[in-house]
């Protein structure tokens, strides 16, 4: 056997074969395709200005978009509470594609269950699904609460979980203190960022409803010192120890409301636990009396926030990710504010550091075009960071930015960031656009660099852009979401991420003469 | 525990105390513990095709995803519309590694998410003349597709739109084929109906309207290969070698052209049973077209598979396929004196989609390794009945097991291989149990054929043997010690 005849290809290889180039030529007769010509002048047609015009024409038809479904952002937030199982009432394939979906990304397991409704369900409502349901998933996999939130086919059925959770409290099958909270989430409303927001203030109200505690905002030795934290829809576990370690450096006590970090970031011990981490239910309700709410993704929680200052009636302090210097300098002083605890040495000691590492870098960054995508309060965190270390946001697209908080759009705010610096005078943010926009824009107007999820890959690509793979999801590279990208550190590793990337072009696109050892 | 047929009815007993009265009585039906007397006799007890129990974590997944994601998205020159929420479209977007050649979104849109992103408007109003602007529009945007498909999605089925009337009147206008899917995800118990669904639409909307320039007696058609990490292409080039012509390609890598040619075939090749048997039945009753499952993975299954094609043609075909197979024994054989004796009688569970659990059953035992639990996640009848004979006696076999079960089996089987997909996979990883996504083949591939053997056998030496493993720290191991502080 020649050592050749054992060498194992596989599809990176393989298919380069000439025998394989040959079946492929021999396919086409049977493919009837459009010929040589006529594809590269389609392909042509695609990256011209005319074709950009008839992209940002079109009215209804969606290609690509940047945003996933509401009951997704639900599970995510349901695993941010203790022993808390996610439940969707609907069909069971948007389970599936649920757990799929986020597993992908953390490349963690997501326990979730569904009501399994089929047609039967659709005539008659998904009442008895929902009592089996419970039934059967609290004996199986035993949580201390369970989570509902609905798909678009309970929503449009009209299905009435209240009154299906009272029911099978009378039929038995839950006792009547047993918690399960819900939200409703039908997918043709909002995105992924408008459910995780329903169900953390589906999981708040409803915990501190039952708990029978009135709020009283800094009050109480204990609970009263204490600081409520949410991170929000946030793909990125590092960004959860970020914080604690930011917070243990104030000595502040605290609570976050929603930290999913532990399910997605469990150990590999040989046993597997459904239940990692998570914010004990016992302090949801105590969460009502501390001093004020800090909250990382403003836009994404609006309706938590505007229940926390309402019901709770306390101090909110609304920023959007934490990114950058000034982003997590922001951060610090709304801590500041918040608990009355001045900025510690520590943390200042690090903003120097990498603020050292900025000037270091600053060169390779400076004057960079780059396009943008992600959601509101990322993009705001992004567009901030850019600015300062004088790089250019040119295209910014966000599929699910027609949200606002407190009156204020996430678009207005990008453009006023942008306007405020002489680096942002070539942006255009561009709100319920997608992906093929975008492709459009990157073919018809270059940049340097692409920030944003797996699914910008094919439009850099398109457009032979490097992809800084930042938010969510990243299918194609491992562990990204374990390093923060919020705070002093966080920006550090943002920035190592990005000016790595263009070194290694520079040395990709190096004319020989210039491969050079030092940068 | 292993093959012992007592042991294993008992193990399932416990394994199913934990359900409620209800739940119980349904799950027992959907276990069976293979005995001499079933797999000589193939008759299978094990209850199919029926719905899951709610609440129990059910590895299924809907009749949208069966459609969309497995039967119409790989046709790489339509246009496939997810019509409704903008969601279904997204998780099935690009993430089933159907590969297909061509430039993306110009003459290819498989890895594509074209949505109508249905918002609540259209819930009040209905999306009928949205859905009419789409059509209009994807013409613009993607002037060389050659068709389009309407995906439904649940609410389009619930509010009653007339996605037939669209687009049966937009067919028209832009005078290419447009074909309405009625995939909304609450039909059905799984993907299962989605295929059915699917292959009903394609047999009343594209069967038979192309002809070939000249047929041959050696025209055949590959059908229900997704071409997943590249299977099709494996596949194909061994029926070529073998002197066969391969006119259509189902659905991986297809073509609009292949599945409107397809009915001019000589014999029809199927791979996934499961998913396009409606098809090849159709084509018999219609076309008179014979058909034949086959499998091509491992090569003891691959070698059978070719014999009894080849018995199907004439002796040049015949001596073709002897010689082809003369051609690779010796390679296979090298792979197989290479990888056995390090899995040699390594035990492996399997539960992946309506087919492969029973197909690559061969290609595990090519490599010494044996089959302990297998089962499906939306098979019918007939696919346990073909599995059963390939069993050994005291095999587990379970339909649509729930993560519990896995886990419990797992647990109490001592298996050194769970093969499954990505909502498992990282389950086994917390376990210390190695680990193989069978749906995708774990971003590996292919592993149809000669060429896609050699990359099973060394995936799977590589994850049985990988020395993670090792590194977890169990906690059968620690707990004495903690016991003694």
């Amino acid at each position: 056997m020649s050592k050749d005849e054992l060498n194992i290809k596989d599809n990176t290889s393989l298919f380069k074969e000439e025998r394989y180039v040959q079946q492929r030529e021999n396919k086409k007769q049977f493919e009837a395709p459009c010929s040589e010509q006529e594809t590269a002048e389609a392909l042509a047609y695609s990256k011209s200005a005319e074709y950009m015009e008839k992209n940002f024409n079109r009215q209804n038809v969606v290609i690509n978009p940047h945003k996933a479904c509401q009951p997704l952002g639900s599970v995510m937030a349901a695993l941010g509470f203790e022993k808390t199982l996610p439940f969707v009432h609907g069909s069971q394939g948007c389970n599936a594609y649920f757990r799929s979906h986020l597993s992908r990304h953390f490349k963690e397991p997501t326990p979730s269950v569904s009501t399994s409704m089929t047609e039967d369900a659709a005539v008659f409502g998904g009442m008895n699904n929902l009592i089996d349901g419970l039934e059967n998933s609290v004996a199986l996999y035993k949580p201390e609460m369970v989570a509902i939130c609905t798909t678009c086919m309970a929503e449009v059925i009209g299905d009435d979980l209240n009154s299906f959770i009272g029911n099978a409290r009378i039929k038995g099958v839950i006792s009547e203190e047993y918690p399960v909270a819900y939200c409703n989430t039908p997918s043709f409303v909002g995105s992924h960022i408008t459910g995780y927001d329903a169900m953390i203030k589906g999981i708040l109200s409803y915990l501190y409803t039952r708990s029978g505690i009135e709020s009283k905002p800094g009050s109480g030795a204990e609970s009263g010192e204490k600081l409520n934290v949410m991170l929000g829809f946030e793909p990125y576990t590092g960004n959860f120890a970020e914080l604690r370690k930011i917070l243990a450096a104030f000595d502040t006590k605290y609570t976050i409301l929603g930290d999913h970090s532990g399910n997605y970031d469990s150990p590999a011990t040989g046993e597997y636990e459904y239940y990692y981490g998570g914010t004990k239910l016992e302090d949801v309700p105590q969460a009502a009396n501390a001093l004020g709410t800090l909250s990382l993704q403003k836009y994404t929680l609006k309706k938590t926030q505007e229940y926390i200052s309402g019901t709770w009636n306390q101090q909110i302090s609304a920023l959007s990710t934490p990114l950058g210097i000034k982003g997590t300098d922001k951060l610090l002083e709304a801590i500041s504010e918040l608990t009355g605890l001045p900025i510690p040495a520590s943390l200042t000691e690090e903003r120097g550091r990498v603020v050292d590492a900025l000037m270091d870098s600053h060169p390779y960054l400076h004057g960079k075009r780059v396009a943008l995508v992600g959601d509101p309060d990322l993009l705001i965190g992004l567009i901030g960071f850019c600015l300062e270390t004088g790089m250019e946001p040119v295209h910014i697209v966000c599929s699910n930015g027609d949200v606002d908080y407190n009156e204020l759009k996430f678009k207005d705010e990008a453009e006023a960031l942008l306007a405020a610096s002489p680096y942002g005078s070539e942006a255009t943010v561009h709100v319920g656009k997608d992906l093929w926009h975008m492709r459009s824009l990157l073919l018809n107007d270059t940049v340097d660099l692409a920030i944003g999820s797996s699914h910008l890959k094919f439009a850099a690509k398109d457009a032979d852009v490097p992809l800084i793979r930042v938010g969510f999801p990243i299918f194609d590279r491992h562990h990204m979401h374990r390093y923060p990208i919020i705070g002093y550190q966080g920006t550090l590793n943002l920035l190592s991420l990005i000016v790595n990337t263009i070194l290694q072009q520079l040395d990709d696109n190096n004319s020989g003469f210039n491969f050079e050892l030092v940068r | 525990m292993g093959l012992n047929i007592e042991d294993n009815k008992k193990l399932i007993e416990e394994v199913l105390e934990a359900y409620p009265k209800k739940a119980k009585k349904d799950r027992e039906k959907h276990f069976q513990v293979a005995t001499d007397n079933a797999i000589d006799c193939g008759t299978c007890a094990v209850k199919s095709n029926i719905k899951s129990r709610p609440g129990v974590m059910t590895p299924r997944g809907c009749a949208y995803a069966g459609s969309k994601g497995v039967v119409w998205g790989p046709i790489k020159d339509m246009v496939h519309i997810s019509h409704g929420p903008v969601g279904c479209g997204q998780y099935s977007w690009g993430s089933r590694r159907n590969f297909a050649n061509g430039t993306l979104g110009i003459d290819n849109f498989t890895a594509m998410q074209i949505t109508s992103d249905f918002q609540e408007t259209d819930i009040v109003f209905g999306g009928d003349k949205k859905l009419a602007v789409i059509m209009r529009e994807i013409t613009e945007m993607f002037p060389l597709a050659k068709g389009i498909s309407v995906q439904s999605e649940c609410p389009v089925g619930l509010i009653g739109d007339d996605i037939e009337a669209v687009s049966k009147k937009m067919s028209k206008e832009l005078d290419m084929p447009i074909v309405p899917v009625r995939c909304e995800g609450f039909r059905g118990v799984s993907q299962s109906l989605g295929h059915h669904i699917a292959n009903d639409a394609i047999r009343d909307f594209v069967m038979g309207r192309a002809e070939l320039a000249e047929t041959g007696p050696y025209d055949v058609n590959i059908i229900g290969d997704y071409n997943i990490g590249g299977d099709a292409w494996a596949s194909r080039i061994l029926l070529e070698e073998m002197g066969l012509r391969v006119i259509a390609q189902w659905s991986g890598d297809g073509s609009l052209n292949e599945l409107e040619v397809a009915h001019k075939a000589k014999l029809n090749l199927i791979h996934c049973h499961r998913s396009m048997n409606y098809m090849v039945d159709h084509m018999e009753k219609a076309y008179g077209i014979p058909w034949l499952e086959y499998n091509f993975f491992g090569p003891t299954k691959t070698y059978e598979s070719l014999r009894a094609i080849a018995a199907l043609f004439d002796t040049t075909i015949q001596e073709n396929c002897e010689k082809m197979i003369a051609k690779y024994k010796p390679v296979m054989d090298a792979i197989i004196n290479k990888y056995r004796p390090r899995l040699e009688n390594k035990t492996v569970m399997l539960m992946i989609g309506g087919l492969r659990s029973r197909h690559t059953i061969g290609a595990y035992e090519d490599l010494g390794m044996d089959i302990v639990a297998s089962g499906y996640e939306f098979a019918h009848k007939d696919d346990y009945e073909k599995m059963l004979p390939m069993l050994e006696e005291g095999t587990i076999i379970m339909d649509d097991p729930t993560a519990y079960e896995l886990e419990e089996l797992t647990r109490k089987m001592n298996i050194d291989l769970v093969g499954s997909g990505v909502k498992e996979k990282y389950v086994y990883h917390k376990m210390g149990v190695p680990f193989r996504q069978m749906h995708s083949w774990d971003y590996s591939g292919p592993y149809h054929g000669f060429d896609g053997f050699k990359v099973f056998a060394k995936d799977m030496d590589m994850t049985v043997n990988s020395p993670v493993w090792d590194l977890v720290t169990r906690k059968e191991k620690m707990e004495p010690e903690e016991a003694s502080i």
